[in-house]
């Protein structure tokens, strides 16, 4: 629906991107295109493939046909603008590993130099992240000794201290509190200010106070636009799956879809 | 037994076989249970044997052959779990039988009567050569220098492998890495702890030492100490009563290990013992 696909004022072009894992179609077609600036939620039901979708982003999945390019370049060679948040499950609390180390590993990126060690640059960047994302005095907890707010903000200070233009998260409150989660939204808008965020979220609360838009992914787009239309117009005009949309909350695109047992 | 050590070359061999293989067993065995390799582990080290065979057949030195297995071996189950759809577990229910299998084939083709394979399969470190330590000595040092050279990027592939490739590192390549020093580490411990008994030198000391620390590197460190103090405890015990000395170091980490669990319970250590992964809630 753009003109072009290398505008640099766009972070993200996907263009007809097709992902197929084997004989399953995760994504057929896709065409998106992301602005700077803007902070985009990636919404869909279970295994409708927005996190494959965030993967392509990435450059972790290759596409199957199509292209994607993040700010004009392809994800595998723009990943030092990419700041990754992976979801919580990802990660083996049990590791013996200090907050603080965690976080330095983002500033790994693109250096892979044989006996590569971590320069007084790298730490100021990493205390001023910790410090700006109010974790500073956990530096030295192993990363088992945290809340599930406090983890996740280690993970966005590990995904920012590359200073990236982009920041993409994979539910960034799930397996967080009602209040962190309302904490972390508030810290995505203020970091959206100077960077691009694109999130996958199930979160209902997300939708209509902080996203600017959101994409309504099963296998294929079905929206792209402001998160505030009313579900019935998304639902009849797009044909958002019916499980998605709230009922009777008229500017709540998600409902409570994982009452059905598909919570995992 | 002190006496022993001062008289006999053997027991100057055995401490410091015991030694040598304590450095590749603290590294890698903090590595493999800290990415969950044990059962790949295992199966790498099981098809060495099908190379000690080869070595008797082809009447070269042994542990070239179990050298040259294991390596490839471990080459060969990395590109398998990465390139196919087989679950490792399957993947190991069969190298690990076949390794073996491929062992007793060689092993019956070779000329001459049957070698006595017990030394390989269950350790002795009192027959560790010269030339043992030798090659020991050089295989310790090639996993200290990789493990030095790559420390950080083996952190980011143990803690969280796709936020490293999401990074531009080279994951595929340190796992590849990874498993080759596996494949080393047995061929360094087989002289002393044997095929059989490899995986409770390689999980113990790991296990036992993230009981104390939240330090990767310090874990290392506490592993390389705890392996030398259960092989020589065991070497001691197996001198003094005259047991078989893999059996010995095996019994001694294994008993070592419930204490540790033991003294835990009652305060000591982290309250960090190798539990179920705790798996954070999740509204996927």
């Amino acid at each position: 629906m753009n003109k072009a696909n290398h505008q640099p004022e766009y972070a993200v072009v996907v263009k007809d991107l097709t992902v197929q894992y084997g004989n399953i179609l995760a994504l057929q077609e896709i065409n998106l295109t992301i602005a700077k600036g803007d902070f985009v939620g990636i919404i869909g039901p279970n295994g409708s493939g927005k996190t494959t979708l965030l993967k392509s982003i990435l450059g972790l999945v290759r596409p199957t046909t199509g292209a994607i390019s993040v700010l004009g370049m392809p994800p595998r060679e723009a990943c030092s603008q990419i700041g990754y948040v992976p979801q919580m499950t990802n990660i083996d609390r049990d590791f013996p590993i200090t907050v603080g180390e965690a976080v330095l590993m983002g500033r790994l990126v693109g250096k892979a130099g044989l006996f590569h060690r971590y320069s007084q640059d790298d730490r100021i960047v990493v205390q001023h992240y910790l410090e700006h994302l109010e974790i500073a005095k956990l530096v030295d907890r192993q990363i088992g000794q945290l809340s599930g707010g406090q983890l996740k903000r280690v993970l966005i200070a590990r995904a920012l201290v590359s200073e990236p233009q982009i920041l993409l998260l994979d539910e960034p409150t799930a397996g967080v509190d009602a209040h962190s989660s309302s904490q972390i939204y508030e810290l995505l808008k203020e970091l959206n200010q100077s960077i691009t965020i694109i999130i996958v979220t199930h979160d209902t609360m997300a939708v209509s106070s902080y996203l600017k838009s959101i994409a309504c992914i099963n296998q294929t787009l079905y929206y792209h636009g402001d998160p505030n239309l009313s579900s019935e117009l998304i639902m009849s005009v797009y044909g958002c799956p019916v499980e998605l949309i709230a009922h009777g909350v008229p500017h709540r695109v998600l409902g409570q879809h994982e009452q059905g047992g598909l919570r995992c | 037994m002190l006496e022993a050590i001062v008289h006999y070359s053997f027991m100057q061999h055995a401490l410091l076989a015991a030694l040598l293989s304590s450095v590749a067993c603290g590294i890698m065995g903090t590595v493999i249970i800290e990415k969950r390799l044990v059962m790949m582990s295992g199966g790498i080290a099981h098809t060495a044997f099908g190379g000690i065979g080869l070595g008797y057949y082809l009447s070269i030195e042994p542990m070239i052959g179990a050298l040259a297995f294991s390596s490839l071996s471990s080459l060969g189950i990395a590109s398998l779990k990465r390139n196919s759809h087989t679950n490792s577990d399957v993947l190991m229910g069969m190298f690990w039988p076949l390794g073996m299998a491929l062992g007793i084939l060689f092993i019956s083709f070779a000329p001459g009567y049957p070698p006595d394979m017990t030394s390989y399969l269950f350790g002795d470190i009192l027959t560790v050569s010269r030339s043992d330590l030798i090659y020991m000595l050089v295989l310790d040092a090639i996993i200290l220098l990789t493990i030095t050279a790559y420390f950080n990027l083996i952190v980011v592939y143990l803690f969280d492998e796709e936020f490293g490739t999401a990074l531009g590192l080279n994951m595929t390549f340190i796992d590849y890495l990874i498993f080759f020093m596996i494949g080393l580490t047995v061929v360094v411990i087989i002289r002393v702890i044997g095929i059989i008994l490899i995986l409770a030198l390689l999980c113990v000391p790991p296990a036992v030492a993230r009981m104390y620390t939240n330090n990767l590197k310090k874990m290392i460190l506490i592993s390389i100490g705890l392996g030398v103090v259960f092989c020589l405890l065991g070497l001691w015990i197996s001198y003094q009563l005259e047991l078989a000395s893999g059996a010995a170091i095996v019994i001694v980490s294994v008993l070592a290990y419930f204490l540790a669990v033991g003294l835990e319970r009652i305060g000591f250590g982290k309250h960090r013992p190798m539990t179920v992964r705790e798996s954070a809630p999740s509204n996927l």
